[in-house]
């Protein structure tokens, strides 16, 4: 592995507080070195081998960080494969990627996750894993945390379903505390929601369709706080709730109240629901098809509250693809979910940080330091010395439009086709290799 | 295949003679599709049997249907046009074969136009757009029925005196414009939720200045249902949960069925149903003893609607079917674009 020289660039590491001009050296896949302009001049490109990557003009961040993604490896590689959709997360700027367990079978036993995180599955990002925080993702019996914690899981969930009796969410919250890891969950009562396909509210009624409504997210974000402050109380530990896919005003405030209490409660939004709302399904676009649902506008600007104000810890994709086929059916039969690598750092930077107002810093925060701080990713969403050499190389100015056909995941199962973005990533550095050259 | 089967698209990318909702239906085309029916319906059935002769016409149903099935199909016919009926309980559809790939399979045999009865919402517009034929809507889960909505205004204007010049038997020169129907008032009451000929009544009967009082029980009938006034702007869609205040108002009163395959779980009293929304005569002669009557059927009698009521002498639900059988012709004409469409309303 040679050296990599990033000369010229304007790095921003929320975590080390840096923001400036500096370049950057990378040796052995690690940071071995920030340096202020020029302060390389003694390297020789030429004499020690090492690869120079011209910045200038450009943001150097650490490598993206998505704690929430879909690989459909095993079992469902017409969708997705973990070397397709690690490829479109190092072209969307991600040098981690956490992948969910609702495979085929479900990750829920050690064989599986070592099995997922083998070399020969072909990442060409760092794949972390959280296998199912019960067997089968039935929602009956916690799977052995320890032995999956000691194989590398960073965290434990049913996501695409909830773990939603009471008792058993509270024995995974318990067996998580002891390991230090979040149990990581779908909040959606699943007894509300029964043949509903998308947000409730007059866009549904128009439609004609059933809608999940907001009650239906709060009440098990609401149910889970509850039984961190009972695990407290009775029990003496302080157990870390993750909540995904925030997508309503309600569930925010309850987050937020949740941490000013104290509690160890983190979250996530996903960009599509800082970006779109329900009148985005249109003519029944299944490509807009997703659960949790897109809501309406006052959901919309509360996930962007929550993201300026602190609430939310970061950004994660819910990157879900699925093949043309699936989605070409009747709205209410087709899959729910969408493509969302290689969309979500221009989609940040055009909502959060052109539309709103925030800070390249804080988007790259967001989207970096605190995902890996969330699940504690030792050494990654940082540039510090010494840390794993993570970088992606980006224009933050660059506006252009995303064209799904040219994606490198499997699946074109995206609203944003056409979309306009700002920022685009003009390479990807992971462990010290690149992995993406835009 | 004289059919234009990519032919003329509508910039919305389906093809033109599509109806699969009437919420993007201009004023001046909802004219034009009752001026056409005037003028069907007064031709004589052998010239009428030339207009689409050999041409031919699907219909797709993958729910059960009386009225809507037979008026289409009996419409066809009589305009000279092939018939043929796929139903999902004879066909492979029951295989597992998507709507798609029956959409294509259609198209292949010659099919330039289907007719669509789906239980799925937006299943219509699917079809539109993989088959680039133009599809007929004929009613798409709980989402719209625009032929029945069509049919109903045509209803309305022949029955109400001094509407739209008592069109359906009328010379058809009357102006249908924005102002149409204005101090018109339609109470739809019943199962407001689950039904599509609600939802398609309200986005177009206020486009002609009715306003569309919808009534029944909260559980069938919640706030979001202002959305069907809101998405279009028109206003003129309105609330009213307490019946007999809501049919004060109504000159047209829609009864509604309840429709038990969709409610899903939800519990009903039917006896306090029929006490609080049942129109039986002395409810309607207290409230609106003038008002027209209607029902798009299927009606169950003794529950939402009361026997002497629906054969009495206000209601208009045979008349509902007879129009229906009129503007279905039209929109197979407009459907399958022999150029008469656009002559005749130009």
């Amino acid at each position: 592995m040679s050296d990599i020289l990033i000369l010229n660039g304007w790095l921003v590491d929320p975590a080390s507080g840096v923001d400036a001009e500096r370049d950057v050296l990378l040796r052995h896949g690690r940071v071995a070195a920030v340096e202020m302009p020029g302060g390389f001049k003694g390297v020789k490109a030429k004499e020690t081998g090492s690869q120079v990557i011209d910045a200038s003009g450009m943001i150097v961040a650490p490598g993206l960080v998505d704690i929430h993604v879909h690989l459909r490896e095993p079992g469902q590689t017409y969708k997705e494969s973990i070397a397709t959709g690690t490829a479109a997360a190092a072209a969307g700027g991600f040098t981690s990627v956490v992948a969910m367990p609702n495979t085929v079978p479900v990750n829920d036993s050690v064989a599986g996750l070592e099995w997922m995180l083998d070399a020969a599955r072909g990442a060409c990002v760092k794949l972390f894993a959280m296998p199912a925080a019960t067997f089968g993702s039935m929602g009956e019996e916690i799977t052995d945390f320890h032995e999956l914690a000691r194989a590398g899981a960073v965290g434990f969930t049913d996501d695409g379903k909830p773990v939603l009796h009471d008792r058993v969410m509270r024995e995974a919250l318990v067996a998580a505390a002891g390991i230090g890891v979040p149990v990581s969950q779908h909040s959606e009562d699943t007894r509300l929601t029964g043949g509903c396909s998308m947000n409730a509210g007059p866009v549904a009624f128009r439609l004609g369709l059933r809608g999940m409504t907001v009650e239906a997210e709060a009440r098990i974000v609401e149910r889970d706080i509850r039984l961190l402050r009972d695990i407290a109380r009775q029990d003496g530990l302080r157990p870390h709730l993750h909540v995904q896919h925030v997508s309503t005003a309600k569930a925010m405030s309850l987050i937020r109240a949740a941490k000013a209490e104290g509690l160890h409660v983190t979250c996530e939004v996903a960009p599509h629901h800082f970006t779109l709302t329900d009148e985005a399904i249109g003519d029944y676009d299944t490509n807009a098809k997703m659960n949790p649902p897109l809501r309406n506008d006052v959901d919309r600007l509360a996930m962007i509250a929550g993201l300026m104000d602190g609430t939310v810890d970061c950004i994660a994709t819910d990157h879900a693809p699925h093949a043309l086929f699936e989605k070409e059916q009747e709205f209410e039969r087709a899959p729910n979910g969408i493509t969302g690598l290689e969309t979500a750092l221009g989609l940040a930077l055009r909502v959060l940080h052109k539309g709103h107002g925030m800070t390249v810093s804080r988007v790259i925060e967001l989207m970096s330091g605190q995902p890996a701080r969330t699940l504690s990713l030792e050494g990654r969403g940082t540039l510090k010395v010494g840390s794993f050499a993570d970088v992606v190389v980006f224009d933050a100015a660059a506006e252009w439009s995303f064209d799904a056909k040219r994606s490198r995941s499997k699946s074109r199962n995206t609203p944003f086709d056409g979309a306009g973005m700002v920022g685009r990533v003009m390479a990807t550095i992971c462990d010290g290799r690149v992995v993406y050259r835009g | 295949m004289k059919s234009k089967m990519h032919g003329a698209v509508k910039s919305t990318g389906y093809a033109a003679g599509s109806l699969l909702t009437v919420a993007d239906l201009p004023v001046a085309e909802v004219a034009a599709i009752l001026a056409a029916t005037d003028r069907i319906e007064r031709m004589a059935s052998a010239d009428r049997a030339r207009m689409l002769a050999g041409r031919r016409i699907a219909l797709l149903f993958y729910e059960s249907s009386t009225r809507t099935r037979t008026s289409f199909e009996l419409a066809a016919k009589s305009l000279g046009a092939i018939t043929t009926l796929v139903s999902d309980k004879s066909s492979s559809i029951e295989k597992g074969e998507s709507l798609k790939d029956t959409g294509l399979t259609l198209r292949a045999l010659g099919a330039e136009c289907i007719i669509l009865r789906h239980a799925n919402s937006g299943a219509p517009y699917l079809l539109a757009k993989a088959t680039g034929l133009p599809v007929l809507n004929a009613g798409d889960g709980m989402h719209e029925h625009p032929s029945q909505a069509l049919l109903d205004l045509r209803t309305i204007l022949a029955r109400l005196p001094g509407v739209g010049g008592g069109r359906g038997n009328s010379k058809g020169n009357s102006k249908i414009d924005a102002k149409t129907l204005a101090g018109v008032t339609v109470v739809i009451t019943g199962d407001i939720l689950h039904s599509r000929v609600a939802r398609s009544n309200a986005m177009l009967l206020p486009r002609l200045g009715a306003k569309v009082l919808l009534c029944g029980p909260k559980e069938l009938l919640p706030e979001d249902a202002l959305g069907l006034g809101s998405a279009l702007n028109t206003g003129g869609v309105e609330i009213e949960w307490d019946f007999d205040k809501a049919l004060k108002q109504a000159q047209v009163v829609m009864m509604l069925r309840i429709q038990r395959e969709r409610l899903a779980g939800l519990e009903l009293d039917l006896a306090d149903y029929i006490s609080r929304y049942q129109l039986n005569e002395e409810r309607l002669a207290a409230c609106a003893p003038h008002a027209v009557v209607m029902h798009p059927g299927p009606m169950i009698r003794g529950l939402e609607i009361s026997g002497e009521v629906a054969d009495g002498p206000n209601s208009a639900i045979e008349d509902q079917v007879r129009h229906g059988l009129a503007v279905r012709t039209a929109l197979l004409v407009r459907a399958l674009g022999t150029g008469w469409f656009e002559s005749v309303t130009v």
